[in-house]
């Protein structure tokens, strides 16, 4: 059914009773084409693309709970390609052009707000660090912007401008076209999307084992029986290492936990997104009036997906350091999702020693703003047999061959990144 | 909030202490494969479930602990001086 | 103004202390012991809010925390708190609140009109539309849609009041004061164990306050006051009133917040607002009681329309009539209380609507006895009324089609059962049970040391939770390690019935009518909401709660997520089990963000570190600098308008043509100890140091595991066994830890100590020139150039401060580094200034030092950013292949020996008068911007230099160094400029180093 202001109104004359499905409840079949592990934005993404790029209609999303349960609705909906390194500076920026139609390519409102990401500089050090940053996105073709403390006080008025607090704001790296999105539209839309070409989107099944013969991957067990496959890709970003533990494979990867925080709801009081380069702490306010907020990840292996307290109370000391008057304003969630920390902080998108299993994972705090991009080149991936241009470096072979894309420059720590 | 014994300065909160990591991969011998050296700078078994790994009580005595946690409870079972050339703790079990 | 709804007498407030406040600018009354709300409902105002969505006028449903309507803007100016839970505000003098979310008024507001265009928003409708134009979503509906959303209006100025963070360890922590943990508490501390109780209430006795029960012989509140006296004077208990526990962590901590001072207008001089306590139980005992839910009927969300419990505590424990003539509807025993004491204050009680068919006979005897009436097989369908209900229409619960019975009213006091609050269980990592018996979730097994006890497990009877109070008090006591032997007996309590219940998720309504059937009453999600979002294939729990916003308002959907399970599981036509409950995340209540940042705010965030130097410093107008924690002086200018350029030739030239000094005291130290000290470092660097002699220093690089450099600095050899090691400011910290790694983990046999002791030492450069001319007059050592020469290092005194000197050089000059204790520190600087005086010694800071070591192509931190490799540094000759260390096998890649890698390179400016910027990108000039960046490398520190009077650059640049000579643009795109400068070496004077050496 499509999606539009008529049929809105035209429901709503008949009491709301006309909405269909957004997509099916099938059954699994016996055989794929393809199979995607992980029904999160990224997984159903890569179907949707598969299915309207490459024509590759017969596959299935296997997830085990609901979709868009995992990091996908979990994060904190920041969309930017404000990166230094080339091969994440292009492959962000593309997932930004993807983002900037997404919605009507989906025919679902995914709230694509580009309302600006902001990084503040507090002292040389970053300015020198940003220049950097905002001269190599300038020369990707990727749009930034320079701002003094003028500039910074008319994107967030309401920071902390006094000269005696510890870290006195000079100015601010801007992205104009970066911002938010409803993280968990982007699951919906692209499933529902996906169902319509054709795909089977199958929730609470849960994938317990791969079948291989020798290189090749023949299918997978799943909770709901054996399913076999003609491709698998794995797209499992914080449990990345579980599954490929089912092929015998360790991987460049450690699970983390990143807190997340919203506030209760108010009037429009944060218009942008901004990130507190003295702690490590970025706020934006959602359009239902929370302000949601995130730092640092707790540091430490874990799976279980929920948050603790010594970074929590750093990351809000941060905040009410950069915006003081957020200190009265009341907390009203907080929750943890659990991530692919990789050990150059970059992702893992490409070929595994095995034929035709593929990775899609490793994605630090950067997997909901890839979401498009992700989709789009592991579907060419899969489609191909080989990578695209631009997840070519992306390789997991890369470690082995000392090519990290370390954007900062931390080296073989994954807590670290 | 994990708690941590520490077994020089007794149970203490996380936040003095710095993670390290796990604690099963082997620094290989020096003319070991370039195979073995990848293992052991980057790949990681990432279990969910027991898991042995390093805390530095870095905000505190700055023993390197060898610690087996659940990662999915964070339940720990044991905390162990990592070396056997320090001085060794007097105090079996303590808490603050 | 009169309080025109107060009861005659009772209820614990204090009639003798009248208190004024305002509400939407309008003057009233209460009492001392009022909630805001009690106080409004005693003049009768029931109108408080306007809904989220569709702005309908919204009133008191609960008097308590779980209360989502009656939320208003406590307090003026810094001070603004945004949805603020009018029934949970303490009434003070002078408190001023006002409703929110209406426009122009609460009782006019034009948004109002959304009502009538429900159909259209319904759940999830903005996912299926307002997505043509492509530009509009941003510019033009988010605005309106952010602009209608969101509640209250939040101060934008600093908030004026602090907060704490304190700490207990307690053996047994016991949630909530009521009759359950009143009970666990005593028992507990019985035993001697070490007890905190925590209650959200100003009073202990949680629903003894607001119900007519007997304990032990006495009225239930007056017993609960009398065992909180007389746990406040036991040694070993700390009750803390005001305290929400809210978070239930890992390893049995959990967090609490007390209101200090939020019950007065102002905090007091030198208190808290509120502090956040952590707790370290033993055992945790969670009498945390239950939540009511409300029915779910049409037009269930009139103002005038409250849980009955709710009814009972404004009559009861505020002494407010929440209405003249009241409907109790229900679907369980409990609410016929409800109408029994509304009923004893002078309400009229039109009717008790009991929607089962066969009520227990002596609940309708009860009623009888009143001549109350009781309506059974009935509830209510819909309710009426514009801006407070006036009327209920009754219908069958029995499947009859009934012309449905107006009853007019102009209160309903209305109960779905009861809810356990099992909130704390869940967080705690447990899974709450579905318990058919209460038609709700009962805690599951626990997973830490917590026990739930009373109505928190699904026992609501008085004397069973008193019972269960005493018996988890007793058993977590002992689990703790103590003895329960003397505990006192079971405390008696009258009989208030037990509870039954029959399911009753939502009414039928009358005529079959479209009413709006309110589930989460904030964010204003319907039952019909709840069936589109089941209908579209948002059927599991967690998508239905993220589709239609169920339970994610500020009230968490305490009173409403129950019934949204339920009506989903109707919906799906499964038992509410296997549709299944979503996880509850901290806070259980929302906290203020102050709260969790405590002290360490503002000048307090990540405390400043300072040298020894730093007050002369200071007192000098030194202009200083960021450099990790600390601050350095960067430049010293002399007279008024002196730039910082002015400043930094000055220095500089100082520095090359006479002596000056610089404070290095931020400089990584690290003391090393032990007979395999040098075989230790000799594994850390990747240069040789088993041959260092004593008395030496050694300029070193170490690597990590990865092949990148990590960090430089000399190293020198103070005794057989001893050493002294530097490092970066930056990486101080790292480098020790990543030392004490290898140390404890790697190489345990090695017998080496290590200390950091950079804090304990000042450290002065003393360069130029004429420095030895300046220390020869101070020092007690021979440092002529043949007894002390380049890299030598020795102990000293200077004056009678005792010292170590390092013939070192950062500057490229003749230059020492002094080592005086940090207490001697500026007494040392002063006395070497005092002198250099008739040399004209000066001072420079970090700007200087930086344009000379740039000069002399010294690496520094801009460089060693954590991508580089030695080779790419232009040290790879320091490395000897022939021994062990850290980052050699990687250092070995291919990849890392490429062509094409990005290595260290001298650059010039070719237009004279203009400099280098650092960031700037390396670019081949005949390259156009296109999707693949033409950046060759980058600038990564420039200066003017005032010896070569151009300005020039160190950078990273591909295959820089095989290009020397080249010319090459630094374009800097976000300020559109280029500049043409040369490559060359990096080293732009003296390359032979033959200064230091002199």
């Amino acid at each position: 059914m499509y999606y539009s202001g008529f049929n809105l109104l035209k429901q709503a004359l008949g009491g709301n009773r006309g909405w269909t499905r957004a997509w099916r409840n099938p059954e699994p079949k016996k055989q794929y084409d393809v199979i995607i592990i992980g029904g999160g934005g990224h997984g159903l993404a890569t179907a949707y693309y598969l299915a309207s790029m490459h024509g590759i209609t017969n596959v299935a999303v296997l997830e085990k709970g609901y979709i868009g349960g995992g990091n996908t609705g979990r994060n904190t909906t920041i969309v930017r390609s404000n990166y230094l390194l080339n091969p994440n500076s292009q492959f962000y920026e593309h997932s930004m052009k993807l983002w900037e139609g997404l919605s009507q390519e989906l025919n679902y409102n995914v709230m694509f707000s580009q309302r600006g990401v902001l990084n503040l500089i507090h002292n040389d050090a970053q300015r020198d660090g940003f220049a950097r940053r905002g001269n190599a996105m300038r020369l990707n073709g990727v749009d930034a912007v320079m701002h003094d403390l003028e500039g910074v006080k008319k994107l967030m008025p309401h920071l902390d401008f006094s000269k005696n607090t510890r870290f006195p704001v000079q100015g601010g790296l801007a992205q104009p076209r970066g911002g938010t999105a409803r993280h968990d539209a982007v699951a919906w839309g692209y499933a529902r999307a996906a169902d319509r070409l054709g795909v089977d989107i199958i929730q609470k099944c849960e994938v317990t084992g791969i079948k291989r013969d020798g290189d090749r991957v023949l299918g997978v067990e799943t909770s709901r029986g054996f399913i076999s496959a003609g491709q698998v890709g794995v797209a499992v970003a914080g449990n990345s290492s579980r599954v490929f533990g089912m092929v015998g494979m360790k991987l460049p990867i450690e699970s983390h936990v990143l807190q997340a925080f919203v506030t209760e709801g108010i009037k429009p009081l944060v218009d942008t997104v901004c990130t507190f380069g003295a702690g490590h702490f970025y706020i934006s306010q959602s359009d239902k009036g929370g302000l949601v907020f995130g730092g640092d990840i707790d540091g430490w292996n874990t799976y279980a997906q929920r948050g603790n307290l010594p970074t929590f109370n750093h990351v809000v000391a941060g905040g009410v350091t950069m915006m003081p008057c957020l200190a009265r304003l009341r907390v009203l969630r907080q929750w943890g999702g659990v991530m692919d920390m990789s050990m150059d902080g970059s992702p893992i998108i490409g070929k595994t020693p095995i034929d035709n299993l593929y990775m899609n994972g490793g994605w630090c705090y950067g997997g909901f703003k890839a979401t498009p991009a992700s989709g789009w080149v592991f579907a060419h991936t899969i489609a191909n047999d080989k990578p695209h241009r631009l997840n070519a470096e992306f390789t997991l072979e890369r470690f082995r061959e000392g090519r990290m894309i370390d954007e900062n420059g931390a080296g073989a720590l994954p807590k670290a990144h | 909030m994990l708690r941590i014994e520490c077994p020089w300065c007794g149970v203490r909160n996380e936040d003095e202490f710095s993670y390290g990591g796990d604690a099963t991969v082997e620094r290989p011998a020096d003319d070991a494969s370039q195979d073995d050296w990848y293992d052991y700078v980057y790949t990681r078994a990432n279990p969910a479930g027991r898991h042995r790994e390093y805390w530095h009580h870095i905000n505190g005595c700055r023993a390197w602990l060898t610690v087996e946690r659940d990662t999915m409870t964070h339940e720990i079972f044991s905390t162990e001086p990592t070396s056997a050339s320090l001085p060794q703790p007097q105090r079996k079990t303590g808490s603050l | 103004m009169s309080q025109q709804y107060r009861t005659g007498s009772g209820g614990q407030i204090d009639r003798k202390k009248p208190i004024r406040f305002t509400f939407d600018g309008k003057s009233y009354s209460g009492y001392a012991g009022d909630t805001l709300a009690s106080a409004l409902l005693a003049n009768g105002v029931h109108l408080l809010g306007r809904s989220f969505k569709y702005h309908r006028p919204r009133g008191i449903q609960t008097a308590g925390s779980e209360e989502p309507n009656a939320i208003v803007e406590l307090r003026e100016g810094a001070r603004k708190e945004p949805n603020t839970r009018a029934t949970c505000i303490e009434l003070f003098d002078g408190l001023v609140a006002n409703s929110q979310n209406r426009w122009p008024s609460l009782a006019f507001d034009v948004m109002a009109v959304n009502n009538l265009f429900s159909p259209l928003l319904s759940a999830g409708f903005y996912y299926k539309t307002f997505m043509w134009p492509v530009s509009f979503w941003t510019n033009v509906y988010e605005h309106v849609i952010r602009r209608a959303a969101g509640l209250g209006t939040a101060s934008t100025a600093a908030d004026p009041d602090f907060y704490e963070q304190c700490h207990e360890h307690c053996d047994v922590l016991i949630v909530g004061a009521g009759p359950t943990g009143l009970a666990a508490a005593l028992a507990a501390a019985e035993t001697g164990a070490r007890v905190v109780l925590v209650d959200e209430n100003p009073l202990a006795g949680g629903s003894l306050n607001s119900e007519n029960h007997e304990v032990a012989g006495m009225p239930g509140d007056d017993w609960a006051a009398q065992v909180a006296a007389q746990l406040q004077s036991m040694e070993n208990v700390h009750l803390l009133l005001r305290t929400t526990l809210f978070g239930y962590y890992d390893h049995n901590v959990v967090a609490a917040i007390e209101k200090v001072s939020d019950h007065l207008p102002v905090p007091p001089k030198g208190h808290p607002r509120q502090r956040m306590w952590t707790f370290y139980p033993r055992r945790v005992v969670i009498a945390a009681g239950a939540t009511e839910r409300p029915l779910v009927f049409g037009n269930n969300d009139k103002p005038g329309i409250m849980l009955a419990s709710a009814a009972r505590a404004y009559v009861n424990r505020y002494g407010v009539k929440p209405g003249r003539r009241a409907i109790v509807a229900t679907n369980n025993n409990d609410a016929y209380r409800t109408a029994l004491d509304l009923h004893r204050a002078g309400v009229t009680i039109a009717a008790v609507v009991d929607s089962r068919a066969h009520p227990e006979a002596p609940l309708a005897a009860e009623l009888a006895k009143h001549s109350i009436r009781l309506i059974t097989g009935r509830t209510i369908g819909a309710a009426e009324g514009r801006q407070h209900v006036t009327r209920a229409l009754i219908v069958s619960t029995q499947g009859e089609t009934i012309d449905p019975e107006r009853i007019d009213c102009d209160l309903i006091a209305c109960s779905g059962g009861w809810n356990p609050n099992v909130h704390l269980h869940s967080q705690s990592g447990a899974k709450p049970v579905y318990d058919d018996a209460i038609l709700s979730f009962v805690p599951g097994q626990s997973r830490q040391a917590e026990v739930s006890a009373g109505a928190a497990g699904g026992s609501f009877a008085l004397r069973e939770c008193l019972k269960q109070g005493r018996a988890a008090g007793i058993d977590a006591a002992r689990q703790a390690g103590f003895k329960a032997d003397k505990a006192s007996p079971v405390i008696k309590a009258h009989d208030d019935g037990a509870y039954a219940i029959e399911a009753l998720w939502i009414s039928p309504t009358p005529y079959n009518k479209p009413y709006k059937q309110f589930v989460d009453q904030q964010n204003d999600v319907k039952a019909s909401d709840v069936a589109l979002a089941s209908q579209e294939g948002y059927d599991s729990v967690e998508l239905l709660k993220r589709y239609t916003t169920q339970g994610m308002a500020t009230d968490q959907g305490k009173t409403s997520n129950v019934n949204a399970l339920a009506i989903l599981a109707c919906q799906r036509g499964e038992p509410v089990p296997q549709v299944g409950i979503t996880t509850f995340r901290p806070p259980y209540v929302p906290v203020a963000m102050g709260v969790f940042a405590g002290h360490t705010v503002g000048a307090e965030f990540m405390p400043v570190r300072r040298t020894a130097i730093h007050d002369w410093n200071a007192k000098q107008g030194a202009v200083f600098i960021e450099a990790g924690l600390w601050l350095r002086a960067r430049y010293y200018p002399q007279k008024p308008g002196d730039t910082m350029n002015d400043c930094y030739l000055r220095e500089a030239e100082a520095t090359r043509n006479n002596v000056a000094l610089v404070d290095v005291s931020t400089l990584g130290k690290i003391d090393l100890q032990g007979p395999d000290a040098a075989e230790f470092l000799n594994r850390l660097y990747i240069n040789n140091w088993l041959k260092l002699p004593i008395g030496k220093a050694r300029y070193g690089i170490m690597l990590r595991e990865d092949g990148m450099v990590f960090d430089d600095g000399t190293t020198s050899r103070l005794g057989e066994n001893h050493y002294f090691m530097t490092t970066t400011t930056a990486n101080a910290a790292p480098v020790l830890a990543h030392m004490e790694r290898y140390h404890q983990v790697e190489w345990p046999e090695l017998d080496v100590v290590l200390c950091s002791v950079t804090e304990q030492w000042t450290g002065i450069a003393v360069a130029g020139p004429n420095s030895r001319i300046l220390l020869e007059k101070v020092i007690d050592i021979d440092i002529s150039n043949e007894a002390f020469p380049f890299m030598a290092v020795g102990d000293c005194q200077m004056n009678n401060i005792p010292g170590r000197l390092f013939r070192i050089s950062f500057s490229g000059e003749l230059a020492y580094e002094l080592n005086v204790p940090a207490d001697y520190g500026e007494q040392a600087w002063t006395e070497l200034l005092e002198a250099g005086k008739e040399l004209g010694v000066a001072v420079y800071g970090t700007e200087a030092l930086g344009t000379m070591r740039i000069e002399k192509g010294h690496v520094a931190g801009s460089e060693l950013d954590g991508r580089t490799t030695a080779q790419d540094l232009g040290l790879e000759g320091m490395a000897n292949r022939e021994k062990h260390f850290i980052g050699k096998q990687n250092s070995l890649l291919p990849a890392l020996l490429d062509e094409g890698r990005l290595q260290v390179v001298g650059l010039k400016s070719l237009e004279p008068g203009r400099n280098l910027r650092i960031g700037a990108h390396l670019v081949d000039p005949n390259v156009q911007i296109g999707s693949v960046s033409p950046s060759q490398g980058h600038v990564t520190t420039t200066t003017y230099s005032p010896q070569l009077g151009y300005g020039i650059a160190l950078g990273l640049l591909r295959d820089g160094r095989s290009r020397y000579g080249e010319q090459i643009e630094a374009v800097f795109p976000l300020d559109d400029e280029k500049l043409r400068v040369e490559i060359c070496h990096p080293v732009f004077i003296d390359p032979e180093g033959e200064l230091v050496r002199g």
